[in-house]
């Protein structure tokens, strides 16, 4: 039987805000345990939220992007569950009456194709605190820091039908919020996570089957990873004529694979209901249009302004515009160098790679933008051999200085003084009298391979610094003359 | 609609409530009175009547997002029946 598979994601961003959504506690990642958790944030009686405007803010400008209704009237209500890092015994989200409505937004296939995906919903919300398994004597040591932090849950429709698709997505969001300056990102940190419902159905049914709800993924390539897992083990169970369960799973990405949560999975019932600490939250028009006017240039225009306002292709341009960083990046170095192609293959090719090994970011290179157009620069105007460059670059990412100190220092400013390639030429030439006479002797089509024994012998003599394009013509010059 | 024991135990469970069994009979009663009177609410017409969120008409007023509690850690983990490395300490949740 043919299965259709059929995914819908929640995602959770955290909103850059510095105090969290209800208290005015600082929100940084990885301060000393309960040192950012006020009273507030440790629900102890008495104390009243206060939202912060901030992450409102943060919440529309996230709706405008994707074409939302905006609520005009929100609500904030209590999710009722017991978890000891929650130590309310509610988290404060919103349930009927979310702050964004829906929306939709398009997906970049691999085919080249786009995807239209709808947003059902975005809620304001707090979240949790971290419950510490490790050997407490037996106990569960509990960190509130993260409690209270705003969090915008993004709840996709059901529109994915496959692991790609669902990573193309979340991959959207992540360059949609970062561009929007509403959420650092950080995948590391969780600052954006993933939960992904996945179902099956044979192909043609208009129903949903049951669905598995994966929980916290924090990679693009967990999502497309724990998908295909999920939806071979479920297409296996109904095959085998079992049926699949609702429940939450985890996926371990040593093993690659999802595993049921809980031995004994208690039915949710939240009983949600208004919370009376909160009043109704009203967004006027001024405002939102306010907040319209200062929208930056969001991926999908930016992409399309780098295809044509620098020639690039889809591809290009779709990577280029990834993260908000990482367009400003490529967008200086292709205009100080007036080299856009040169600029977008240096900043995805050499630069991506270090900074992938490196484990670090756009953010946080060593080479910043004006010193890569710096070396491009000299590629431009013969300086240095695009191979010679890869050396340099090196050495910049080692913090020994700009291209051009890197380039003196090292003497590897490339040769173009014919004089001095031919003196190059005749030692080589000299030295390998026997190879000479092969080539003299040799038909002349075969010659042309044969030249590339003498460019490679120049070439090293040179150590690398020779013109090649005037090698060869130099080299051709003197062995067939 | 009226509450079986059965109700009335998931009820105490998810709130993390111990009730005595033999309280169980008084609870259910009491609560399905609660029950009974909002199903006697339900019978008058709301046909236009914008939902209430809340019991005051008035807005939520918003803070500036800026950082205005400072660190009290050891004030407040002085409440704390058992704390370590700066951390809570809780009964153990996860199996």
């Amino acid at each position: 039987m043919e299965w259709e598979t059929v995914i819908g994601c929640e995602i959770h961003t955290q909103l850059a805000t510095k105090s969290k959504i209800f208290s005015g506690a600082a929100t940084a990642y990885g301060a000393e345990p309960n040192t950012q958790a006020c009273a507030v944030d440790l629900g102890l009686p008495g104390v009243l939220p206060v939202l912060n405007k901030e992450a409102v803010r943060m919440a529309v400008m996230f709706g405008l992007a994707v074409n939302a209704e905006i609520g005009k009237r929100s609500v904030f209500a209590r999710k009722n569950y017991f978890y000891p890092d929650l130590p309310k015994g509610y988290q404060i989200s919103q349930f009927e009456l979310p702050i964004v409505g829906k929306g939709e937004l398009s997906i970049e296939l691999e085919d080249g194709q786009s995807k239209v995906v709808g947003i059902t919903r975005a809620h304001l919300e707090e979240d949790a605190g971290k419950s510490l398994h490790e050997d407490f004597h037996g106990m569960t040591g509990i960190d509130l820091n993260r409690a209270g932090t705003p969090l915008l849950e993004i709840v996709s429709d059901p529109d994915m039908r496959s692991g790609k698709e669902a990573a193309a997505y979340m991959r959207k969001v992540h360059s949609l919020v970062t561009c929007l300056g509403i959420c650092d990102g950080n995948l590391q940190e969780g600052s954006f996570r993933c939960d992904v419902n996945v179902s099956v159905r044979p192909k043609g049914q208009a129903e949903y089957g049951t669905r598995a709800e994966i929980k916290n993924l924090n990679s693009f390539r967990f999502v497309e990873k724990a998908v295909e897992y999920e939806v071979a083990r479920q297409i296996a169970i109904i095959e085998g004529g079992g049926k699949v369960v609702q429940e939450t799973r985890l996926f371990d990405a040593d093993k690659g694979e999802t595993r049921s949560m809980r031995s004994k999975e208690e039915a949710n019932d939240y009983r949600y209901f208004p919370d009376p600490d909160l009043l109704p939250v009203v967004i006027e028009d001024d405002f939102i249009e306010a907040l319209r006017a200062t929208l930056p240039e969001l991926p999908d225009a930016r992409k399309l302004r780098f295809i044509e306002a620098f020639g690039l292709s889809a591809y290009d341009a779709a990577f280029l515009t990834g993260s908000r960083e990482l367009g400003d990046y490529f967008e200086a170095v292709a205009k100080a160098t007036g080299e856009a192609k040169l600029a977008a293959n240096w900043v995805m090719g050499e630069l991506s790679a270090a900074l992938n090994r490196a484990d670090t970011g756009i953010a946080d290179s060593p080479i910043s933008a004006v010193q890569l157009a710096g070396l491009i620069a000299r590629i431009k105007d013969n300086t240095i051999s695009g191979k010679i460059a890869k050396e340099v670059f090196e050495a910049m990412w080692n913090g020994e200085g700009d291209a051009d100190q890197v380039i003196d220092k090292k003497g590897l400013k490339q040769i173009t003084d014919s004089g001095a390639i031919e003196a190059i030429i005749d030692e080589v030439l000299a030295n390998n009298a026997a190879q000479v006479d092969n080539y003299r002797n040799a038909e002349p089509d075969k010659r042309g391979k044969m030249i590339g024994f003498f460019v490679g012998q120049v070439m090293k003599a040179s150590q690398g610094k020779a013109n090649p394009g005037q090698v060869n013509q130099l080299l051709k010059a003197k062995l067939d003359g | 609609m009226a509450l079986e024991r059965e109700d009335v135990h998931t009820i105490a469970h998810l709130a993390r409530l111990a009730i005595e069994d033999e309280d169980v009979p008084a609870y259910a009663e009491n609560l399905s009175n609660i029950l009974a009177l909002v199903e006697q609410m339900s019978a008058v017409d709301t046909r236009g009547v914008e939902p209430m969120a809340h019991p005051l008409a008035m807005v939520q007023r918003l803070r500036e997002d800026e950082v205005t509690e400072e660190n009290q850690r050891e004030h407040f983990q002085q409440h704390a029946p058992a704390v370590e490395n700066g951390l809570y300490l809780v009964p153990k949740v996860i199996e």
